[in-house]
């Protein structure tokens, strides 16, 4: 297979760089200068068979069309917002992600951010290592069990976090494009009346067309003073700007956000807020789940230019 | 003659030798049901006023950071009630309480559930580098120096329980939706729990990846987690302390630490608060918070409720709420 030319659109882990080396002829792309990457592609396309995309770079209609023989496109990542599905389709590409392995993580991160959040667990951090308890208490903060939480998006991630967050006893509701009568949670039909009755909005869709923006002002208002949002699944479900401002004008409680519209650009406004909590797209970040999901990107690969089944095909 | 003045109702006492971290919730709310002695107001020392002011007081309310020795008892011959704002008992010379009769009532588990979560969320944040990667994004370092360093999986882990009290209970409960395994170590085995049972901590660490601890600090506690306790915790083990920082042979730890001899530790509790090691300011796998796994506004109000409760039980001769065994 050293032949088959693999497009690595980011800079990938170790193991992953490696082991992509050494089973293909690998063009890392994410190493190509802007203005270099269109002469860079006239010369190699011919070649690549393949391209490694993950939740910031993945195929567009526009690289598609560049890559006269491309056959498959392999996330290292669940969310396929960066791939255009339907042109993989109309041209038999195929396509796979990396789920369940990550399941867990994002999950964890998810409930790690509401606790983060709630309990004020970073900001009480920096009042240790700045030596202000030495003057004087640290402030009340706000309790997680109980507390009833809303999801955006039942699937394998919302799932998990509901079970998380059911051993902390707290009510679980969710909107999803269609309700799960089998499942015991209450289903609202909108995302505004779901915001409206619960404390703690947590963001764990798809991004699609349709789910674009879906946490807007009138969520954010529903949410309110002493509604918590979470994000860990794309920024751009979020309309960034409102929920800015909503936060600097304390229209909304609090926030825990792993992922942004522009990454990694974070709007700096958020950085003196106490009440939010920021972390760099962690939700998969750990030596476990990323070797597991660099397996699946290689098990997939490996696969298809074997005429073996693919392990995780979504196209 | 009939009597114009209604007899005014007695207004209860109340000793208070230092103020709980809880009494300025507190007193506001229950000024009116009780007469607070507030022994720190008084110029005098402690000893005098407890002889000019207390001899006739019966309820004393204390917390954690106030020892109540025979000493201090034997200035209050009236005392007949001891209500306390902890969950742990350390504080308090029980055997000496049931020699004078005085009923003991504490915290109860008014805020277990609060201090179980903080256990959680430490946890989280230890293995999943929350605090740290906060920093760096704060930092503006993202955009620069591109994605953070991975963390470590929660799920799968073999976690250690020091102390199946009602904390170490709530925390079992969580973190087993996390898909945990749950092992403890306690004075006596639980018969009504399933998890497996370890005689001592060195066994316990031995066995897990995560140490959290839930006990009282008592005599046979104090430094329990101590430098053969870590070794044998191990290189990825984590220590999460929500206790009393008392339990942890605190210079021990911050060496291995340091040194790399564990992997990381989420730290409520330290063995002399409020100073906390500097060592550890520089750690990015250390998450330190200051005594607060029980300062939220629901567990404070409820535990304002109980005290009173417990109060007004003592006052007018009814069974305490919270009553433990002395």
């Amino acid at each position: 297979m050293e032949d088959i030319g693999v497009l690595l659109r980011f800079p990938a882990m170790p193991y992953l760089d490696q082991e992509l080396d050494k089973h293909f002829k690998l063009f890392r792309f994410w190493d190509v200068s802007e203005n270099e990457k269109e002469a860079f592609l006239r010369k190699n396309s011919g070649s690549i068979r393949a391209v490694v995309g993950n939740a910031s770079a993945g195929a567009d209609a526009e690289l598609i069309d560049s890559l006269p023989n491309l056959e498959i496109v392999a996330c290292f990542s669940v969310g396929l917002d960066k791939v255009d599905l339907d042109k993989c389709k109309e041209k038999g590409i195929r396509v796979t992600n990396t789920p369940d392995v990550l399941t867990d993580d994002v999950a964890d991160l998810a409930i790690g951010l509401i606790l983060a959040t709630m309990r004020r667990i970073c900001e009480s951090d920096r009042f240790v290592r700045s030596g202000k308890w030495k003057k004087g208490d640290f402030k009340l903060t706000t309790k997680f069990t109980g507390k009833s939480v809303g999801i955006i998006g039942l699937g394998r991630i919302g799932l998990a976090i509901a079970m998380r967050a059911e051993a902390f006893g707290c009510p679980i509701s969710y909107h999803s494009r269609s309700p799960k009568p089998d499942l015991k949670y209450k289903y609202y039909p909108s995302v505004v009346e779901l915001a409206s009755n619960c404390r703690i909005l947590v963001v764990a869709c798809a991004l699609t067309e349709e789910t674009h923006h879906i946490v807007n002002q009138k969520v954010i208002d529903a949410l309110g003073p002493k509604g918590v949002l979470i994000n860990i699944a794309r920024g751009p479900l979020v309309d960034e700007s409102e929920l800015v401002s909503a936060l600097v004008d304390g229209r909304l409680g609090g926030a825990g956000l792993d992922v942004f519209e522009h990454e990694p650009v974070v709007p700096e406004e958020l950085f003196g807020l106490d009440n939010v909590v920021l972390t760099p797209h962690i939700g998969s970040g750990t030596v476990e789940t990323r070797m597991a999901m660099a397996d699946l990107v290689l098990g997939n690969l490996k696969a298809h230019f074997s005429s073996r089944p693919l392990l995780t095909p979504v196209v | 003659m009939e009597n114009q003045n209604p007899v005014p109702t007695v207004i209860p006492k109340v000793l208070v030798l230092r103020p709980p971290p809880v009494f300025p919730f507190f007193e506001p709310r229950y000024s009116d049901k009780f007469q607070f002695l507030k022994a720190w107001e008084s110029p005098i020392p402690t000893e005098e006023f407890l002889e000019t002011h207390a001899a006739s007081v019966a309820a004393l309310l204390t917390c954690g950071f106030n020892r109540i020795t025979p000493d201090i008892l034997r200035r209050l011959p009236s005392l007949r009630l001891i209500v306390t704002t902890s969950a742990g008992l350390d504080h308090i010379d029980l055997p000496e309480c049931r020699r004078r009769g005085i009923a003991v009532a504490d915290a109860g588990s008014v805020f277990s559930e609060d201090v179980a979560d903080a256990a959680v969320g430490l946890l989280l944040d230890v293995l999943r580098r929350v605090s740290a990667a906060g920093r760096y994004v704060r930092a503006g370092l993202w955009p620069l120096n591109g994605d953070y360093p991975l963390g470590t999986k929660l799920g799968g882990k073999r976690v250690g329980i020091i102390g199946l009290g009602n904390i170490g209970l709530e925390v079992a409960k969580r973190l087993e939706a996390f898909g945990c395994f749950i092992s403890y170590t306690s004075r006596t085995k639980k018969a009504s729990v399933s998890f497996p049972f370890y005689q001592s901590a060195i066994e316990l660490a031995a066995y897990c990846d995560i140490l959290v601890i839930c006990c009282m600090l008592t005599d046979q506690t104090r430094h329990m987690v101590n430098k053969e306790v870590l070794k044998a915790l191990g290189k990825e083990g984590v220590v999460i302390n929500i206790a009393r920082g008392g339990v942890i042979d605190e210079k021990e730890l911050v060496r291995c630490l340091v040194e790399g001899e564990i992997a990381g530790a989420g730290l409520d509790v330290f063995e002399r608060e409020p100073e906390v090691p500097k060592e550890l300011f520089t750690l990015d796998n250390v998450v330190l918070s200051p005594h607060c796994a029980v300062l939220t506004e629901e567990a404070v109000g409820d535990l304002c409720e109980l005290l009173a409760a417990n109060l007004e039980a003592f006052f007018s001769n009814k069974p305490l709420i919270s009553q433990v065994a002395t």
